[in-house]
């Protein structure tokens, strides 16, 4: 047997150098200036954007809840299905999470042009055409698009580990179907939707690439402005480190708060299944 | 049906697949009495309960609940309540909660909620549990958390699936002198569902004993102990010596090699039938003044008595007497007319052999006892 602390060792380097030094780099470059000079003036800049940051978490929001709404029916439907089933269904979810995201997101694109398929289609029908790229709905579509199955997966994964005697003794004790819906199998699959929630929430605030392609320059994100900072035109790292900082801790509320929803259903800590 | 027949399943059948689990099955259980369907796994006695709760509905036949079909009625809509074999409390409540969710999906006021679910946990001994969480209990007393959820419902008739069987002895023994003390003091049907024979003989007013989806008899547990109707029950309940025998006439029978009185009568003259004899009921003494005699095989201390084997003609009984024997000593038997129960032959019959298996041979090929003694000790 190796001793756990030589065999944390490797994981500890890669943490040091991948992870902690990074983030450590993120924050002396937003207190600082081009010079080296600590500064308080990125920061403060940052609140010029507070539109952008609105926009970002409310689109974000948006897309959240769809996944939601749509994603946790499937779930539930997917594991009342037999176990020879689930697997290909599942399989199914997954399938397009092998296709490159940059494709995955210019196939949208053409989808959704002007002069695109849908579109084409719609005049061919005699129907008019619909503007449907670079708009804020475009930006949602592909959020959900894209990372739906991060929350469909871990609410089906609770959902099938939901004991059948339990939901007997819901029945046995007088509960319908809706009742035992409401009571018993909501609450016990609170650790799937949170884990669901903030996997999709996470990377639909921080996305570059989606409001990029879909939304045109009207909708730019968070993820946009940071872009920018870096690599594009308005060339600032110091202000792009202080954008990221600022979202970092935004998203560490919002998943805060999340888990006190969590706190009143499972409290022996099965919160975060995935 | 009789008049205070609670339940009952009449020409009950039903098959998973190919498999048949319950074949013409019937059974009336009477209000208040306490009844324990009793079998080996696999006999079909958690499928009665499951479809007197309504998780089943069978094939073909009937439910009667007081008198009214209840075959399409849906587990919500009965009015029994089921404490489950893995006792299935929900993970997401308190304690309190857990035995109040009856009452709040029946929309009962706050008030009274308070009220019972204090009683209940009261009467089973967890009156300081009611904000724990039930993920926080140990097994026994997840128990009694079942029991009183399943309670506070104030069912006409409280169904029992294996509930103690991952309780360890000590407990087991405890929660069934409890739940037979729930039992009385609610004066409800109780249907209780074991493999454990003691368990049932100990429990219940009414015994009833299973096998392959067949009810093999119903009765008492002095009845089903003292008067099994075939081999199978015979061996199944407590240790049995089973033999081939003769019926000579009314109290007369022959087996072990010579004729015997007895107190059983009704068979065609010569035929032929099963001997009971039950260990404890076997008198040892000295070779010369014995009914028969035989060689001691082996001694087995078990704490109230010895267990020993004597092989009288190549047939090995079992004998449980105070008294130690030597091994390889010879030692006589004697059988009071009163100790010996005549069987007609069924297709159990020769099924049961004697106890062969309990000798020296059994250490080399290290089969367990088909007596099923591991399973208790």
């Amino acid at each position: 047997m190796i001793k756990s602390k030589t065999a944390f060792a490797p994981y500890l380097v890669w943490m040091g150098i991948f992870i902690i030094v990074p983030m450590i780099l993120v924050g002396y470059f937003a207190f600082t200036d081009q010079h080296g000079a600590f500064t308080l003036k990125n920061l403060a800049e940052v609140g010029q954007y507070s539109n952008v940051f609105l926009r970002s978490i409310w689109l974000g929001l948006i897309a959240t809840v769809i996944s939601l709404l749509l994603g946790y029916p499937l779930a539930y439907l997917i594991s009342r299905t037999g176990s020879h089933r689930q697997g290909m269904l599942i399989m199914l979810i997954m399938l397009p999470m092998w296709m490159n995201f940059l494709l995955r997101t210019y196939a949208w694109m053409t989808l959704l042009e002007d002069s695109g398929i849908i579109n084409t289609f719609l005049a061919g029908l005699g129907l008019g055409r619909l503007h449907l790229i670079n708009t804020a709905g475009a930006v949602v579509l592909g959020m959900v698009y894209n990372y739906i199955p991060y929350m469909i997966l871990p609410i089906y994964s609770v959902l099938t580990k939901i004991d059948e005697s339990v939901i007997e003794a819901a029945q046995d004790l007088g509960a319908g179907r809706r009742k035992v819906f409401l009571k018993v199998t909501l609450p016990m699959s609170m650790p799937g939707v949170i884990s669901g929630v903030t996997m999709v929430f996470v990377p639909s605030v921080s996305t570059f690439i989606i409001s990029k392609m879909l939304g045109g320059g009207g909708n730019l994100l968070i993820g946009d402005l940071i872009d920018m900072q870096f690599l594009g035109s308005a060339y600032n790292p110091n202000l792009g480190s202080a954008i990221s900082l600022v979202l970092m801790v935004l998203i560490l509320i919002c998943m805060g708060i999340m888990n006190q929803f969590d706190e009143g259903g499972s409290e022996d800590g099965e919160g975060m299944l995935i | 049906m009789e008049n205070n027949t609670i339940i009952s399943l009449q020409n009950i059948d039903v098959s998973f697949g190919k498999e048949n689990v319950l074949k013409s099955f019937n059974l009336n259980i009477r209000d208040g009495e306490f009844v324990t369907l009793l079998g080996p796994s696999g006999c079909g006695k958690t499928t009665t309960l499951r479809i007197i709760g309504g998780f089943i509905t069978p094939d073909t036949g009937d439910v009667f609940f007081n008198g009214k079909k209840i075959n399409d009625l849906p587990p919500h809509k009965r009015e029994v309540n089921t404490i489950f074999q893995k006792y299935a409390l929900f993970p997401h409540l308190n304690v309190f909660e857990n035995v109040a969710f009856g009452m709040r999906v029946h929309k009962k006021p706050e008030a009274q909620i308070r009220e019972t679910v204090g009683r209940m946990l009261e009467m089973v001994n967890l009156g300081g549990f009611a904000r724990r969480s039930v993920n926080s209990l140990s097994g026994g007393q997840q128990q009694r958390v079942a029991i009183a959820r399943a309670l506070a419902n104030e069912p006409k008739v409280l169904l029992l699936d294996e509930p103690l069987g991952a309780l360890d002895l000590k407990l087991r023994k405890d929660m069934q002198t409890e739940l037979k003390k729930i039992q009385q003091q609610l004066g409800i049907t109780f249907v209780f569902v074991t493999h454990d024979q003691e368990e049932a003989l100990s429990m219940s007013d009414t015994v009833v004993v299973m096998d392959k989806g067949r009810i093999q008899q119903i009765g008492t547990p002095q009845d089903i102990y003292n008067e099994p109707q075939n081999a199978f029950i015979a061996d199944f309940i407590g240790e049995s010596n089973i033999l081939d025998g003769v019926m000579h006439r009314d109290f007369l029978v022959e087996f072990a090699g010579r004729k015997f009185d007895c107190l059983d009568k009704g068979f065609r003259p010569m035929e032929p039938v099963d001997v009971v004899i039950r260990p404890e009921d076997i008198e040892v003494v000295p070779p010369v003044e014995g009914h028969i005699s035989g060689v001691v095989t082996s001694v087995n201390f078990k704490g109230v008595h010895y267990e020993i084997i004597v092989d009288v003609q190549d047939f090995k009984w079992m004998i449980q007497s105070t008294e130690y024997q030597e091994v390889g000593d010879e030692i006589g038997l004697i059988l009071q007319p009163d100790d010996i129960h005549i069987m007609k032959k069924s297709e159990y019959s020769g099924m049961f052999g004697d106890y062969s298996t309990f000798s020296d041979e059994m250490e080399e090929d290290s089969q367990p006892a088909e007596e099923g003694e591991e399973a208790e000790s």
